[in-house]
This record gives C-alpha cells, structure tokens and sequence, in this order.
C-alpha cells in the first residue's frame, strides 16, 4: 500500500519561521496591522523555550540597550488580557535582586544609576529597612534593588496564547510543519514544509521571518550570514505546593539561584545548565539539579522539608555578547530575523514581535534596534562560538 | 572471552523479578547491588510486614504463602553475597549512572550516583486509576492500597468495605479482607458474565490459577457476600467520609452502605526508570500503556540495560520471577559467560505461555472502554493539581491538545507530586476519547527526573543541615 501524501501550496505577505513569543506576537502584530500572515511552527506554539522557561517578567538587569524594547514590552504584558484573551497568571509582583555582600550593593547601586534615565522605578533598600520589609531573607541578604513593576507569569499559558491570538485574528497557523528548505524567489519566498503526518506544503510570501529560536543559525546561514550561536539549557525544579512565604521574584546579584512562588504555593527555581539529548531536546543534569537544590535551600531556608516534584530545562539561543540578533538580514532583502535571546526573550519577546511588524510595514522600527544588528557578528572571532553561555 | 563488569551489575527492584535476577547473578559468581525503596524484600504480591510484626505467612499470603515464603528465602539466602540497599529510591538515571536517595520518611539525606555498566530494571507496577464521582473522598482506597495496609500493617482500609472494578486482584483482596475479618460489602465487577464465559477457556491454560480465581468468587459468596458483575460506579456518597456507593447495573441504580471503598481497574507499569535510560517504546494494546521494547530475553534498545516483571508490561507474579532469572540469564551471556541455554529456553517458552494466560485474563476482566467517555465533567482526574475531566476535554475539543504533553502543558495534568503516574492512564483515555480516537494515538508523557518526589536533602552539602 502506498500512502497519500498531500501538497498543499499558501501565499502570504509574511511567512514566519517559529511559533514561539516571538513569533507569535510578530503574527498577531501584523495580523493586526492587516497582513496576510503565515505561521509556520515544527512543534506546537509556545512548547520550546517560551512555553518551559522560568518565567521572569523581569527589566531589572537587562542591559542598557535592551530598556526601550523592554520598556515597550512592559506595556505591551500590561494589556496582556486584551491582547491575547488570557491573564496568563501574570502578576506584578516586583523583581527583587539581592547583594549578599557589600560588593555587590555597590553594583546593584551602579547599575541602578546607569539606567536611570529608563524610568524602570528601582529602588535600592538595605540594612535594617530591608530586614523589617523582607523577614524572610533579612538574614541572607544585605540589601537589594526591587523593580516594583517586574514581575512573573506562566509561560506554558502565555505563548501559546500569542500564536491562538493570531489564529484568531485571521493568520494561518500551521503547527506540526517544519520549515525545511527555504529559497528566494523573483519577488520573494518558497518555503518547504513537511507536516508531522507527511504531507507537504508550499508556502510562497513576499517577506519571511526567522523566529526559529536556537535553530535559527541554519536558516541565517542559508542566506550567506552565518552566526555565533549556541544552545544551552538553563535548568529549572519546582516543589509542592507550599505555604506563602514570598511574594516577590528573587534573583541574586552575580547570578546563581532565583526563586518565585506561584499562587498555588509551588515554588519555582532555576540555576545552573541541562544538557542536550539531541539538536531539539533537552534534559537536566543531576550535578545542576542538586546544586540548585542545595544553593536554593541556602537562600529559601523555607524549603528545606519540601520536595522537588519536577525539574525541566528547554533550549536556548545564546550568544557571545548575549544580545539577541533583532533586524534585516544584511545579505537578503525581505528577510528579517530575530533570535539569540541568550536567557532573556519571554519578557522582551512581545515587543520583538511587535518592532519586527514595525519593520515589516515601515521599514523602520520605533525601537532602536541597531545594536542588535546581524552584521556585527559578520568579522567576529570564530572561536566565540564555542564559548560556553555564563549566567542567566 | 570472559568479561568481568567494571561495575557490579544494579538490579532496581527486589519483588519477584529482581530477587531471581539477584539469586541467578550470585549463583554464577557476580555480586550485584540490589536497590528498593522498600523496607524489606518482597515487592509488592510478596510484600513483608515491618520488622518486629510478626503475622504467619498463611495469613499474610494465602494460597501464594509457599511462594512468598520461597522468595523470602531466596533473597535472605543470598544476602552475604549481594550489596542490598533497602529505602533507597533510584530517581534518575543519566549518562550511565544512577541517582540513589536515602528513601527514609521525612528524614532524607544526601543523593549519592552510582555508574553502571549492567542495569537490570524490575520496578513492578501501580494501580491503574479511573476517576469516578467522589473518588477522592476520603475512605476511597486503590485496590493495591488496601492490600498493602493489610500486608504490611495489618490493618484494613474500613470496617465495611466495597470492592469495585476489575481484575483478579479485586476478589483475591476481597477474599484476602473478608478472611482478615473485615466485612466485605459487595465485589462489585465492571466485567460482565459473558466476559468471564468467553474466557474459561483460555484461562483453562493455568488451571491454577484459575481454580484459584473460581475458588475465591465461589468462597465469597458463601459466605454471604454479594457480587455482581456487568457494574458501573455511578457516585460516592458522604460528606468528608464515605457513607456509601450508588452504583448501576442494567439500567438500575443501587446504593450500598460502606465506610470504605477500594477499587482498581488493573495495574500499570512503572516505566520511567526505561525511559530515563533512554530505551525506545512501544504501545502495548493489553496494557494500554507504553513499555520499554524488550526481546524475548529482556533485552531492551539500550546496551545492557534489561527489563524484567510488571515493569516491563503487566505479567502478574510468577512471570516476574521467570522473566527475572531470564533477563540475569541475558546478563551473563553478554559478559561472555556460560549459561545454561536449555534453562533459557524454557523459560522464554513458560513466559510465552504466560503471556497467552494474560491474554485470557484481558478478555475475562476487560477495560471499561465506556469509561472515559461516561465520566462527569466535573470529576477531579489530577487530584494534585485539581484538573476536572471537563478542563482535558475542553481542551482536547477546542484543537489545543492533540497530544498528551500538550494537553499537560495547558491544563497541568500530571505536573504533580504523581507527575502523572496516578493520573496519566485517566487522561490519556480522556484525551483519545475526545479526539475520537485510541490511547496509542495520543502520545507519551515524557519522563523527568525526579521520578518521585525528591527531598531538598538530596542536594545539601552540609551533612548537618540535611538531617
Ligand atoms: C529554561 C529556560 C528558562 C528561561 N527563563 C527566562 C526568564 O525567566 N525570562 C525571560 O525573559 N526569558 C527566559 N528564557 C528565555 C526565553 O524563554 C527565550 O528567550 C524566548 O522564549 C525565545 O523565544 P523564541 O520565540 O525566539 O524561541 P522559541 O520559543 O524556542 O521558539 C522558536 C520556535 O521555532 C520553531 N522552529 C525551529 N525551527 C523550525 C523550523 N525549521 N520550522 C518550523 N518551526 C521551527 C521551534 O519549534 C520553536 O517553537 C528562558 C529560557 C529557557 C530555555
Ligand atoms: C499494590 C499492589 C498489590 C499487588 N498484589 C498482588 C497480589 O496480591 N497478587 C498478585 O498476583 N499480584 C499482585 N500485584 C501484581 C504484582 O505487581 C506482581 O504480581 C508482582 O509483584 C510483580 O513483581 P515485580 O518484581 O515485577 O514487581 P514488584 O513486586 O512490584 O517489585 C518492584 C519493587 O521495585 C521497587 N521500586 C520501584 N521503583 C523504584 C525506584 N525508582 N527505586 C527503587 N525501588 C523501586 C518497589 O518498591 C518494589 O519493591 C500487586 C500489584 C500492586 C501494585
């Protein structure tokens, strides 16, 4: 018996490469803006790094360059319901960093004054007023910068729910289809794709997106622009439910542990690295889990009778300067990609989405986005790629 | 060529299966370590209680008191030349090693990672669970529950209990109550009479054990103890405690008064420890469950690691012991070293046999195939995370799961402290309904380590803080 595989062929303005929030918010932004929109998605959208990451809805941190899309994206979650039909359990709850030692206020206090001009609300608190506001920490802590506005949500709810937006608003979603050879045409893009079921599909578009995520280096390389990237695996672990004991995302000055509590009393912590089953999956390693466990019980005495039910990991894009890689291609006209995160993309991911269709209809986009231009990867060393990603 | 295992040989699992794995290793010259979570040898049919009870084997064991007492035997024979490790849960395996914890109540302590180069797995299996109304009122017990508390403390789940479900272990347990001296409500089977009848003749292959299971029906109900068959739960009654089960059959609703319900629809294997090792799967239509792919010996996809009991696909006790001595047997002959292959051979054919049996058993206590699609809306399936049949559904219906790690991903199902090995069944049935189509279609959970709750212990540096 033979089987019959179907051929189905699509024409678009805009194929997008990658379901995730980047690539579901860059959908549902140009969707919006009236595009024809193709979405065109391996997996299911939302089920790798934007569905399984930490789900730190954090601007505190970030690098300068990264603020005014951070800063955009901000508002953007603000309106997270009206946008995307869910509240995607986001909660403001404040990003509290803490300095264990005087050395790392000292940072804290500077990076504070380096961006202050970007309106992120910091607050530096120490010595006795932190203890009376943090009794649960007072002891582990000097002091902390809080970003009251920062705060956290539920990946696996909120990336999804970009891509169903989408779908929604008229874009042709296609989960289960891989992208696997893409060409430019006379005016534009062919794109071939094969569903899980085997059928083939033929996508045609005047402008194509790369949203692939950690697998956007062989798309980008297909077109003559090769990139630094590599893949790692922040690793993650989560309790039983719990008594509230924090209502805040920690994080540490330095790296290491972080920690939130979600409204059902798990407590969610990352640090440390997985490691690679194949190209597209992940798992974390015994020496990162019970690291984080030992260095989690330090920070969150709390949890020292608990249990982890479940640990994870998920695959990211890192690179060298661990600035994501946001614009046009500087080889192909009509091509534009965004990936690269570094740790970093589920809070940044919406505005990515929403400059990337900026991009799209204007040419430009209100963001500055020069940074994170392709080309300055284009005479770097190539020994940067094989570096091993630092802290998250 | 003779190899000598730069590891000693890890046999996860001292039930049936991995203490004749450890006794045919010893006899050929190895010393294998022996990793249980239990307290004590036995597993789960053969389980002992806590030690300082004292209980006769015939009380405890019944009409399997011979065998229990020659598998106790067995491992207490062959303690000097094993490393037994009681308490201990394995809860990874990475990279050609083991993670051990100390599985000591609350008390826990320090993960320790033991590489292998052999690694026999017999893990046994669970209850498997389908929810029904008020199943998660307190009084409602899992048919293995209630044996365990009655093997291992000695003390019944009620003083009125109700069995209800299928498979032989629901008249064995009722028995196994009725003649510990609780009272037994009712056996009530979710088979019906012609699923018996169509399969006396294939059960007829172990006339043993099918005597055994004629013998327990007949003994209930002389001694007054209702049985129907052809039943279905309707709901649990009782506020914080249960007062009794509404039930039907033909049409009619009954009621029965009880203060304890146990109920088991069959048993699934635990198979995460395979899929951590990194084994391939395969769909198992008699199970409804993915098991690691194994030959006939136990061999499984990954190089030295081997399969052996209900943790490789449900087989019941006495095939766990075969396929136990086979899997060591496979063992050996991978190191090179002599076996006695007409040994092996005659194991593989009684294991061939036995799968025939199981076979007639399937057809004699079938799968409530309406179940999933009778269940209420608002019955609980994952009661860590309080996802109602209505939400997988819902889920399944809109388009957004087609798949069982996905629906996971957007309800929560099976992210719990049982990470979906009490509810996983449930919702893959659940699933499959909704999409019109079967359990094998819908995917497989993927395994995580841990694979049970893992104590914050496990990973503290300071000897001190941990304890
Ligand atoms: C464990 C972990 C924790 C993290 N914690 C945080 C955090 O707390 N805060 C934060 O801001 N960020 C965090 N991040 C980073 C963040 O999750 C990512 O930066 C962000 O999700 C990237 O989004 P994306 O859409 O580019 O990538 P992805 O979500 O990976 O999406 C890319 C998609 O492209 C698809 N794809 C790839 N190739 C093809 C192809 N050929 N055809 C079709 N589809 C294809 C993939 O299947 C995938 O779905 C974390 C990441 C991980 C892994
Ligand atoms: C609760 C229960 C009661 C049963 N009662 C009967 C009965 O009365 N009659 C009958 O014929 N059959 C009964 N069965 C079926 C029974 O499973 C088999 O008949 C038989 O016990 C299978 O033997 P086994 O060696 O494969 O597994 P088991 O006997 O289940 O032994 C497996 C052992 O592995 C250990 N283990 C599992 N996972 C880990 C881990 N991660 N780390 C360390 N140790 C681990 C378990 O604690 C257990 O001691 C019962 C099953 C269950 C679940």
């Amino acid at each position: 018996m033979t089987a019959r595989f179907e051929m189905e062929r699509l024409e678009a303005d805009v194929a997008i490469v990658g379901g995730g929030i980047v690539g579901g918010s860059a959908a549902l932004f140009l969707t919006r803006m009236g595009f024809k929109v193709a979405l065109l998605e391996r997996d299911w959208c939302g089920a790798k790094a934007s569905g399984v990451n930490y789900g730190g809805v954090r601007r505190q941190g970030r690098p300068p360059e990264q603020l005014p899309l951070s800063q955009r994206s901000h508002a953007i979650w603000g309106r997270l319901p009206e946008l995307v039909g869910i509240d995607g359990e986001y909660v403001r709850s404040g990003h509290l960093k803490l300095a264990r030692n005087e050395a790392d206020l000292a940072s804290l206090v500077a990076y504070n004054k380096k961006v202050e001009t970007f309106g992120l609300g910091l607050e530096i608190i120490a010595g006795e007023a932190f203890r009376a506001r943090y009794p649960a920490l007072g002891d582990r802590a000097v002091g902390g910068s809080l970003c009251p506005e920062d705060g956290h949500a539920n990946p696996r709810l909120v990336s999804p729910a970009f891509a169903r937006a989408a779908a929604k608003a008229g874009a042709v979603v296609r989960e289960q289809t891989a992208v696997d050879h893409v060409e430019r045409t006379g005016n534009g893009f062919l794109l071939r794709c094969t569903s899980v079921g085997g059928d083939a599909l033929e996508v045609r578009s005047r402008i194509l997106l790369n949203c692939s995520g950690a697998w956007s280096g062989r798309l980008a390389e297909s077109f003559g622009e090769p990139v630094p990237l590599s893949s790692a695996h922040p690793c993650m672990a989560v309790t039983e439910p719990l008594p509230r004991f924090l209502d805040v995302n920690i994080g540490v000055e330095g790296g290491g542990v972080y920690g939130r509590q979600v409204e059902r009393g798990n407590v969610v912590v990352g640090g440390g690295r997985g490691f690679a089953l194949d190209a597209d999956r992940a798992r974390p390693a015994r020496n990162a889990v019970l690291t984080l466990m030992g260095e989690a019980v330090d920070l969150f005495p709390q949890l020292r009778h608990a249990h982890v039910i479940r640990t994870w990991t998920g695959v990211e894009g890192y690179t060298p300067d661990r600035n994501p890689i946001i614009g046009p291609s500087a080889t192909t006209p009509g091509l534009f990609h965004a990936f690269g995160f570094s740790g970093a993309g589920f809070q940044i991911g919406p505005a990515v989405g929403e400059a990337l269709a900026e991009l799209v209809r204007d040419g430009h986009s209100s963001a500055p986005l020069d940074t994170f231009s392709i080309t300055r990867f284009a005479k770097a060393d190539p020994a940067l790629s094989v570096a091993a990603p630092a802290g998250h | 060529m003779t190899d000598t295992p730069v590891h000693p040989p890890i046999i996860v699992g001292a039930g049936p299966a991995g203490v004749r794995t450890a006794e045919t290793l010893v006899a050929a010259g190895l010393r294998p370590l022996v990793i249980d979570e239990a307290a004590r040898w036995g597993g789960q049919i053969y389980r002992q209680p806590p030690e300082g009870f004292h209980r006769p084997k015939r009380a405890l064991y019944g009409f399997e008191a011979g065998k229990a007492d020659a598998l106790h035997r067995a491992m207490a024979g062959i303690l000097p030349a094993v490393d037994y490790r009681p308490r201990s849960l394995v809860w990874n395996i990475e990279s050609g090693a083991l993670d051990v914890t100390p599985n000591d109540g609350l008390k826990g302590g320090r993960s320790e990672t033991v590489p292998f180069s052999h690694l026999i797995l017999a893990p046994g299996a669970t209850d498997r669970v389908l929810p029904f109304p008020g199943w998660t009122t307190p009084g409602v017990f899992t048919l293995g529950g209630s044996q365990v508390a009655l093997k291992f403390q000695g003390c019944a789940v009620g003083s009125r209990v109700l069995f209800l479900g299928t498979g032989p272990l629901l008249y064995l347990v009722a028995y196994q109550y009725a003649k510990a001296g609780a009272t037994v409500a009712g056996v009530l089977d979710t088979s019906g009479f012609a699923d018996h009848a169509r399969a006396v003749p294939g059960m007829l292959r172990d006339p043993g054990t099918f005597a055994k299971g004629v013998y327990y029906v007949g003994w209930l109900r002389a001694h007054g103890v209702p049985v129907h068959s052809g039943v279905r739960p309707v709901r649990v009654e009782g506020d914080g405690r249960v007062e009794a089960l509404v039930w039907r059959r033909n049409g009619a609703e009954q009621r029965t008064v009880c203060d304890a319900v146990a109920f088991g629809l069959g048993l699934r294997p635990e198979t995460q420890l395979a899929d951590l090792a990194g084994c391939r799967f395969r769909f198992d239509a008699m199970d409804r469950a993915w098991v690691p792919e194994r030959s006939a010996a136990g061999r499984t996809s990954v190089a030295g690691v081997y399969v052996a009991g209900d943790g490789a696909g449900i087989a019941g006790a006495d095939a766990a012991e075969m396929a136990g001595e086979r899997a060591a047997l496979a063992l050996l002959e991978d190191l090179g070293r002599p076996v006695d292959s007409a040994r092996a051979t005659l194991l593989e054919q009684k294991l061939a046999a036995s799968a025939r049996f199981r076979r007639a058993l399937t057809d004699a206590f079938p799968f409530p195939a309406d179940w999933a699609a009778s269940v209420p809306d608002d019955t609980p399936v994952c009661r860590c995370e309080e996802v109602s049949a209505g939400t997988l559904r819902k889920a399944a219906r809109d388009g957004e799961a087609a798949e069982i790690n996905r629906l996971k991903a957007l309800t929560r199902v099976g992210m719990g402290r049982c990470q979906g090995r009490m509810c996983g069944a449930a919702s893959a049935e659940l699933l499959a309904q909704a999409l019109g189509t079967g359990p094998d279609a819908v995917g497989r959970l993927r395994s995580q380590p841990p694979v049970k709750p893992l104590p914050f212990s496990a990973g503290i540096l300071d000897e001190e803080k941990a304890s």
